[in-house]
């Protein structure tokens, strides 16, 4: 089942990339020549298998993951200018963006 | 003082113990060597950073305090962050971005006493295998400069076959480790996944992502990698809870005891990886699960030869899934993409494009201007594989999958210790010759791809010279945690042969 050039427009507006058309075009061959080798996994049989999210969760050794929090409490140093110093538009120690709301 | 580049890791840091060379000698020495950037293996260089490291390494050598590692130079993959050094990820979108902190693992090799020579160029967000998708130009192979290095960790292959750098930083996330230290030569291993921080690496596919060091041989990088790993709890949320090892230890058992229960070793090789062992079941396999160059794999084979030669056995193993490998870690691995890359939105840092009308429009825009051709195939493709009514047939089955490939990597190691192969079909490809075709490209990661999915710890080693007297490198697979028994393994090789010792001529 091929994509259309419709698949290609609706996942680059959800990707938030803009294609020039025949950026669009190209990508629509080499995504689908990609697709053609992933028919294949269609056909394995994986009933009663386990997904497989993450290596810890194959390791025989380990106990099963959880989520490992640390404790609530800060342990970074404020830094806001070395944190701000490759950001595209700052004023006063703060993110400019285009207004959101009218 | 000539000849400093020649030295390995060991033998810097021994001459530096004994106070034979001076840290900011040996700097000097390799700073020298980087002029005209050769092979375009580097992107950032900074000689004042790296002479103040050179001399604070100089004055923990005479006060006693040193490190391991002291005054050995090493350059850094540029997915990984640096405080001093721009980090660009071979990407526009991060052209001149400086980070705050520097990763944990650049962090750990200073401390140990590794002073940084530079920043590596790389593929895109470390997505590719050739080296050809850096925005800031291809990086070229020492031993043929008309073809690609590998990659995506090129840059460090290149840098440490031309003896640019001794050491150098890369990460594997299908193979970029394994697969340009093949075509360059030297040696490379990745270590079990959660060995190494991931804090401060920039992320493509975290499920996947592991760092690793490349250097010339297994006894420098049993000694980087011991000061590279180690547990980072509160900062890598996938770090494993592992006491820090000395992966240098097993290094001198001879194979003949290296086994289980102190047996001979025992080597997996997977039936249809060679051709030895191909004949019978090849019509099992897909015809993905393409052969290797005649020479390359008659190379290979004899390497697997030499380590029985030493006493270890042979086994014939199953891998019945591996031509799976490659839909399964693309779908895996771009579904991990898209959702990593969408932090790049140019506000808080990264590029901004000049002109958009809203909001929506500057993510578009800037997106659409930050990012290469391969980046945003592999954003789209990890997009629609998430996306809603496709989540099932895709990315869940390929979920599913990867345990299957992850099981039959246990029953094999039931059976034998390491597994051996190729690491990839072929040796260097000329640059250019795969541009264009991203599933060609993605085909030849087939050795790679399966011990990745599962996690597993993996190296390469050089085995001699395959077709076009490119280099080809011999695959070591160990089970969870293994990496000293790969390393011994390697290690026991190198000592019997000098495969590893060879060098192109552009490294004289």
């Amino acid at each position: 089942m091929a994509l259309t050039p419709q698949d290609i427009a609706r996942i680059a507006n959800l990707a938030r990339l803009e294609l020039q058309p025949e950026e669009g075009e190209r990508m629509l061959g080499q995504i689908n020549a990609f697709f053609d080798i992933v028919t294949q996994i269609s056909q394995v049989n994986t009933d009663g298998v386990l997904p497989m999210a993450h290596p810890l969760d194959a390791m025989p050794t380990m106990p099963p993951i959880h989520l490992r929090l640390r404790p609530d409490v800060a342990s970074e140093p404020n830094d806001r200018q070395a944190n701000q110093r490759s950001a595209p538009a700052v004023e006063r120690g703060l993110f400019l963006v285009p207004k959101v709301i009218e | 003082m000539d000849e400093l580049h020649k030295h390995s890791v060991a033998e810097l840091a021994a001459l530096l113990k004994s106070k034979k060379v001076s840290a900011v000698e040996v700097a000097t020495r390799f700073l020298a060597r980087l002029g005209g950037n050769p092979h375009n293996a580097f992107l950032d260089i900074n000689s004042e950073v790296t002479l103040a490291q050179a001399r604070e390494s100089d004055a923990k050598l005479a006060a006693g305090t040193a490190g391991p590692l002291e005054g050995v130079p090493i350059a850094h993959k540029d997915v990984f962050v640096t405080k001093d050094l721009a980090t660009t990820a071979g990407s526009r979108m991060l052209s001149g971005y400086r980070s705050p902190f520097d990763a944990t693992v650049v962090a750990r090799l200073r401390q140990a006493g590794m002073v940084t020579l530079g920043k590596l160029n790389c593929d895109e967000f470390a997505m590719g295998s050739a080296n050809e998708n850096s925005a800031y130009g291809a990086v070229s192979n020492p031993w043929n400069t008309a073809h690609v290095p590998g990659g995506s960790s090129g840059g460090s292959a290149a840098a440490v076959a031309a003896r640019l750098t001794p050491a150098a930083t890369g990460t594997d996330t299908g193979g970029s480790i394994r697969q340009p230290a093949a075509f360059c030569g030297i040696t490379g291993i990745k270590p079990t996944y959660g060995r190494a921080s991931r804090y401060g690496m920039v992320a493509y596919a975290s499920s996947l992502d592991q760092a690793g060091p490349m250097a010339r041989s297994a006894e420098d990088c049993a000694l980087l990698l011991s000061a590279m790993c180690g547990p980072d709890l509160d900062r890598d949320s996938t770090s494993l809870d592992v006491v820090a090892e000395d992966f240098s230890r097993d290094l001198l058992r001879p194979l003949a005891r290296a086994g289980k229960d102190g047996g001979a070793l025992k080597i997996g090789v997977p039936r249809g990886w060679l051709s030895e062992l191909r004949d019978d079941v090849s019509a099992q396999f897909s015809d993905q699960l393409q052969s290797v160059s005649p020479l390359a794999d008659m190379r290979i084979m004899s390497g697997v030869q030499e380590l029985m030669r030493q006493g270890a056995k042979l086994i014939e193993i199953d891998l019945p899934n591996t031509a799976l490998a490659i839909p399964v870690y693309y779908i895996v691995a771009c579904a991990e993409a898209s959702s990593n890359l969408s932090r790049f939105d140019g506000v808080k840092f990264g590029h901004r494009a000049a002109d958009f009308a809203d909001l929506t429009d500057m993510y578009k825009k800037s997106r659409a201007e930050g990012f290469g051709q391969e980046v945003k195939r592999r954003i789209m493709t990890g997009a629609y594989v998430l996306s809603h009514g496709y989540y099932d047939a895709y990315y869940l089955q390929a979920q599913k999958i990867r345990r299957m490939i992850a099981d039959d990597f246990q029953s094999a190691f039931a059976q034998c210790d390491v597994i051996a192969g190729p690491v990839a079909p072929t040796t260097a490809w000329k640059l250019g010759d795969k541009a264009d075709d991203p599933v060609a490209s993605y085909l030849a990661d087939i050795f790679t791809l399966p011990a990745s999915l599962a996690g597993l710890p993996c190296m390469s080693l050089p085995v001699g010279l395959g077709e076009g007297g490119m280099p080809v490198g011999l695959q070591l697979i160990g089970n969870y945690l293994q990496e000293a028994k790969l390393l011994n393994v390697a290690h026991q090789y190198q000592l019997a042969t000098a495969h590893h010792q060879q060098q192109p001529g552009a490294a004289a």
